[in-house]
């Protein structure tokens, strides 16, 4: 079966896909996009989070199919998702997410290796894991971004409790969860000090 | 395999009555984890996700009418004060991912004894509205369950719309795991209150093959409260009372041994659920009189 959607604002169509095939399997080993992790494949770990149409979801849990036609984000776009994001008055109109229109006017940049996302400049949550040390093996983070960035998206001061809420479905084996905290509160200190 | 994909409600209901053996996915939240560890392969997949009237809701004069693919995360923030013990099970479901895809028809069709949501419909009363190309019907929730991961539904049928009453009255639920976040309920139960009829509904989750309501217990509390003048007086259930009903609820229960807990704990903690959540629904119709907002 061939399936048509929209990743971080381009178009793409992918072809011989099993009918019964999860859409993080196409993202990987059809369009060449590693970032979103394989390891549960039954929606225990979070680390495939992607956006769908703007909704945070485990992507190892959808089919293939039922993503025809529609938009996903993932975290090889975070950066440019966020910066358009800030560029165009953020979640304020209520209305998150990629616009069609918005989609229509990406286009791959010479600076940026859409591949490693290297030449773009990291999206505030990103600089954050960094910043507050939130990263150790690695195999969580892009899940926690993803997951992450939804939350800082609707809510600009999150307590303990919102951030814990909001990243219970991502698992990290490394960290212990501390810094991984720090560095959302940091991204939202810095999200409410740009305001 | 083939992938079904209709456009609309009679599409889907065509596709399925051409090849019963199709499985619906909307969420996918179950389906595709069987799918991804081989343990089910279906003839064809009968996605649901392009059928809107599965997604609304709609607040009636006594029931909410919820699509069956309506997310978790929509009734959490939506349909609290009428729906105060689904909003509440919703919320111990899984996690935020998960509740962004997983629905009621999904906990429905799948018919687990452990899904999130059945303690609090059998609680509230509900009615689950099927559908085939031979015409629509109502199934009480009582008469849904018919065994482990097995329901009422012909092989040609799909679940359009739950069809839950809305509360009248203070509602709890509560679930026993490991942790808060991603946890299979070791055992779960939902209690209502329903003082337009001065009754009482309970339902318990995940300790007996199918979920089941505790219709002794709920019928030896109807009769306690009604003698002891509880509803007009609002006082304090008496402890003896309340034990009562506990120890009934834990009689209810059928559970087994298994990898997540004991049958002997699985009891006793039904029996736990129930006093407590007595005890704070209680304290709500004392205390506001008809304080419809879930607690959590």
């Amino acid at each position: 079966m061939r399936v048509n959607f929209t990743v971080n604002g381009r178009p793409q169509e992918a072809d011989d896909v099993w009918e019964g095939e999860s859409l993080l399997y196409v993202l990987r080993e059809r369009l060449g996009l590693p970032g979103s992790k394989n390891a549960c494949e039954q929606g225990e770990c979070g680390s495939c989070t992607v956006r769908l149409d703007g909704v945070p979801v485990c992507s190892c849990l959808v089919a293939a199919g039922q993503v025809e036609g529609r938009e996903v984000v993932t975290v090889e776009g975070l950066a440019e998702f966020a910066k358009d994001r800030t560029e165009h008055g953020g979640c304020a109109s209520g209305a998150c997410g990629t616009t069609l229109d918005q989609a229509k006017r990406w286009e791959a940049k010479p600076t940026q290796d859409s591949q490693t996302g290297e030449g773009v400049e990291l999206s505030p949550i990103q600089q954050a894991f960094i910043d507050a040390g939130a990263v150790q093996c690695g195999f969580c983070t892009p899940g926690l971004l993803i997951a992450a960035d939804e939350l800082l998206e609707r809510n600009g001061s999150p307590s303990d409790q919102d951030i814990r809420e909001a990243l219970s479905g991502n698992l990290c084996r490394c960290t212990g969860y501390e810094k991984i905290l720090d560095a959302v509160r940091l991204a939202a200190a810095r999200q409410g000090e740009a305001v | 395999m083939d992938f079904l994909r209709p456009a609309s409600w009679e599409e889907a209901l065509a596709a399925k009555a051409e090849h019963p053996t199709a499985v619906p996915i909307a969420g996918g939240t179950d389906v595709m984890v069987e799918i991804n560890f081989d343990h089910r392969r279906p003839e064809y997949l009968l996605d649901l996700n392009r059928i809107e009237l599965l997604r609304e809701w709609e607040v009636g004069e006594e029931n909410v009418r919820l699509g069956a693919s309506v997310p978790y995360t929509q009734i959490m923030e939506n349909l609290r004060t009428e729906l105060p013990g689904l909003a509440l099970a919703s919320h111990t479901v899984a996690s935020p991912q998960i509740r962004n895809r997983g629905g009621v028809g999904g906990n429905l069709g799948t018919a687990s004894p452990a899904g999130d949501a059945h303690p609090a419909l059998l609680a509230a009363g509900a009615e689950v509205e099927v559908e085939s190309v031979r015409g629509s019907r109502f199934i009480p929730i009582d008469e849904f369950y018919t065994g482990v991961k097995r329901n009422a539904l012909q092989p040609d049928e799909l679940i359009k719309t739950v069809h839950i009453k809305k509360a009248d009255g203070p509602q709890q639920y509560s679930k026993v795991g490991t942790r808060n976040a991603m946890v299979i309920a070791v055992c779960a139960f939902g209690l209502a209150l329903h003082p337009e009829t001065r009754t009482v509904r309970t339902g318990i989750g995940s300790a007996a093959p199918t979920p089941i309501r505790a219709k002794e217990a709920e019928a030896f509390l109807n009769a306690a409260l009604e003698e002891g003048g509880f509803w007009d007086s609002g006082k304090i259930i008496t402890p003896s009372v309340a034990k009562q009903f506990a120890d009934l609820v834990s009689a209810a229960a059928n559970p087994i041994d298994d990898v997540r807990g004991t049958a002997k704990y699985r009891r006793h903690a039904v029996g736990i659920m129930a006093r407590r959540q007595l005890g704070w629904t209680w304290e709500q119709y004392r205390g506001a009189g008809r304080t419809l907002e879930g607690a959590a």
